[in-house]
């Protein structure tokens, strides 16, 4: 996993530390997340609220602010640490390297501007040069793509419908060919059956530009139907990573475990079961495993010791005591 | 949809000309005292106390003259019917003088003084506002917020007082009344204008300190939930350049209600400002209402409040037709 993947990769992201500083004390929003984005990959990464997955996409983006800091770790972006970058080279990736899909709330464009003018202006601010009719093209070609019509140019949002909209953030954020998509809770605020286009339409998008994706989302279901790789993410680490269908069929980690039967399931009439306990204070995390208070088969070294990550399977990843070195060997990831 | 749009916002005109003008015909009548008997009593004290044998004959055949004498219903006919043709009779504190004459007379020094500065007010609050509110600007610019909010806590008519003093008495380097030099020939030259900028820097001042305040810290606190919005975020997630996020998504949207208020302060401007033009002996309209209201002018009031009301209905309308083209939320469809 090093410079020879980098290279190839559009994204790695290794060690990464943001922390929240507050007057208490600095709040460890996100602690030592490392992964790799493989090109025209799809990962989802999945965790309940506060586990530091929005925070990850903010920092992806270099648009963390006051009081999140970025303490330590890479952000190697198609071969350069971002972190490296002044505000302008920051401002000049944005769009055309990493482009974001922000939540879908229903005010994320200017209300004062035609659908047309919120598309260009990110392309002009990047130095594209097209005579207007190039860019009437591009626009028209864009809307085409993420399936509205051609129409929509000339409209203003509040003209359009909450999945429409969320559409035209797709294609704003496709508009430079990035090598790496954000997806923050892409689907928020939408019904449940325009959600599902919603992911399909970014799906299909992001196939046909190559681009490598990563969503966030707690939805497990939208995840499923997304992403080809998936992370779960709690209290601020990713505790697994692996294949989507591979972590569905056999988690490996008690908390996925527990995250995957909390699902509901419409073949079987079994009760649901929550996960006991609250998460972890960031301020003050817990010795050892983060997850040992709240998990059904802690040990007494859970309490002492951080778990390693071990490949356990081929592309699975876990960090959790219960598996040893028969089970897979300590990496860094 | 538009022609709709349109004849429905002329009607609201209507409405308010009608009950602004009802209101304004029946407030001064409310007053117990009698105009035109205060009016002789006040010429008859002036005279030295000569006795004239038959002031009330005199006080009868003034009241017959403005039509003091008919029953309410009739003066209020009336009222209406010299309205529509643009006569507000004559001002009984400077008869025979025209009502109309009078305010057109004040009404050039009231739109130069006034006019100017609430626009120039209105652009300089918005200005700082929206830089107070940028989240961008660096931190020590945040000492004008309360320097703000002190120059409009401090009432304007002591700051003119002390700006009066400072400089008429201790400093004198400007004209302390008056809108132009009254030794002065006016004519269209350069002394002239300089004269009368000289003149109105003073009561200017006064008018933009008292209000620049009140723009700047409207125009902030509208910045500040703006840059919180969900397109704000957007924007910078888009690599936008900072000048157009701050220009084209945050000022552009966080004008839209001071817009408004604008043109509400521009209709209110024919009113003049009157304290500041009291206190700097400025010929506005500001200074002609006080004189009327002091000496019990009925005609002369209605006049003045009569041009306030059309020009704050008119502005009112063209807000509501302009409206929709700087946001396009707003349609022109009826609610």
């Amino acid at each position: 996993m090093t410079t020879a993947t980098a290279v190839h990769s559009p994204l790695v992201v290794k060690d990464l530390k943001v922390y929240y500083h507050t007057r208490r004390g600095p709040v460890k929003a996100v602690d030592g997340v490392s992964f790799e984005l493989h090109r025209g990959e799809r990962l989802g990464l999945v965790g309940e609220s506060g586990s530091g997955k929005s925070t990850i996409a903010l920092a992806l983006m270099m648009a963390h602010k006051e009081p999140a800091r970025i303490e330590g770790g890479s952000i190697v972006l198609n071969g350069s640490n971002v972190l490296d970058d002044n505000s302008e080279q920051v401002r000049l990736r944005r769009l055309s390297e990493i482009a974001m899909v922000p939540q879908g709330a229903l005010n994320s464009l200017n209300p004062v501007m035609r659908i047309r003018d919120q598309v260009i202006d990110g392309l002009k601010d990047h130095n594209v040069s097209m005579s207007d009719g190039e860019f009437a093209n591009r626009v028209a070609e864009l809307l085409d793509s993420v399936g509205l019509h051609r129409d929509v140019a000339s409209r203003f949002p509040h003209e359009l419908s909450g999945g429409m909209k969320q559409r035209v953030s797709i294609a704003i954020a496709i508009s430079m060919n990035p090598s790496v998509i954000v997806a923050d809770e892409p689907t928020s605020a939408l019904d449940v059956v325009v959600q599902k286009q919603v992911v399909q339409t970014l799906r299909d998008v992001q196939e046909r530009i190559g681009a490598a994706a990563i969503m966030i989302g707690h939805d497990m279901g939208l995840m499923a139907q997304f992403a080809s790789r998936i992370g779960i993410m709690y209290g601020g680490k990713i505790v697994e990573i692996g294949p989507v269908s591979n972590i569905f069929k056999n988690p490996k980690h008690p908390y996925t475990r527990l995250l995957i039967s909390s699902l509901p399931d419409t073949r079987s009439k079994r009760r649901l079961e929550g996960i006991p306990g609250l998460p972890p204070s960031l301020l003050r995390p817990p010795p050892g495993c983060i997850f040992h208070t709240r998990c059904p088969d802690a040990m007494d070294i859970c309490s002492q010791e951080i778990p390693p990550t071990r490949e356990i399977d081929a592309l699975r990843y876990a960090a959790c005591h219960l598996y040893g070195d028969d089970d897979g060997k300590v990496v860094d990831l | 949809m538009t022609v709709d749009y349109v004849l429905r916002r002329l009607g609201m005109f209507v409405l308010i000309i009608f009950v602004a003008g009802t209101l304004n015909f029946a407030i001064p009548r409310l007053r117990p005292t009698n105009p035109v008997e205060e009016r002789m009593n006040q010429l008859l004290q002036q005279a030295g106390g000569v006795h004239i044998a038959n002031v009330k004959e005199m006080i009868a055949s003034y009241e017959e003259r403005f039509g003091l004498n008919n029953p309410l219903w009739r003066q209020y006919l009336n009222y209406w019917i010299a309205l529509a043709k643009l006569d507000f009779g004559q001002s009984i504190a400077y008869f025979p003088a025209d009502v109309t004459r009078e305010v057109m007379r004040s009404m050039p020094w009231t739109l130069g003084l006034v006019g100017v500065t609430t626009v120039m007010a209105a652009v300089i609050g918005s200005f700082f506002g929206a830089w107070l509110g940028w989240t961008r600007t660096p931190i020590a610019v945040s000492f004008v917020v309360p320097l703000l909010l002190i120059v409009t806590a401090v009432p304007f008519y002591l700051l003119g007082l002390l700006m009066l003093w400072v400089f008429t008495v201790f400093w004198p380097i400007l004209p302390g009344g008056g809108a132009h030099d009254p030794l002065l020939a006016p004519a269209f030259d350069l002394t002239t204008f300089i004269d009368i900028i000289q003149h109105a820097i003073l009561p200017g001042a006064a008018i933009i300190l008292s209000s620049v305040g009140f723009w700047g810290l409207g125009m902030r606190g509208m910045m500040v939930t703006t840059m919180g919005d969900d397109f704000i975020k957007l924007a910078e997630f888009k690599g936008l350049k900072e000048r157009r996020i701050f220009l084209r998504y945050a000022v552009r949207n966080a004008l839209l209600p001071q817009v408004t208020g604008l043109a509400i302060n521009i209709g209110f401007v024919v009113s003049g400002s009157v304290l500041v033009e009291v206190l700097f002996a400025y010929p506005g309209i500001g200074n002609l209402l006080y004189t009327a209201i002091t000496s019990n002018d009925y005609f002369l009031i209605q006049g003045v409040l009569m041009y306030v009301i059309f020009a704050v209905g008119l502005m009112l309308f063209i807000v509501d037709l302009i409206y929709p083209l700087i946001d396009p939320r707003i349609r022109y469809r009826s609610a």
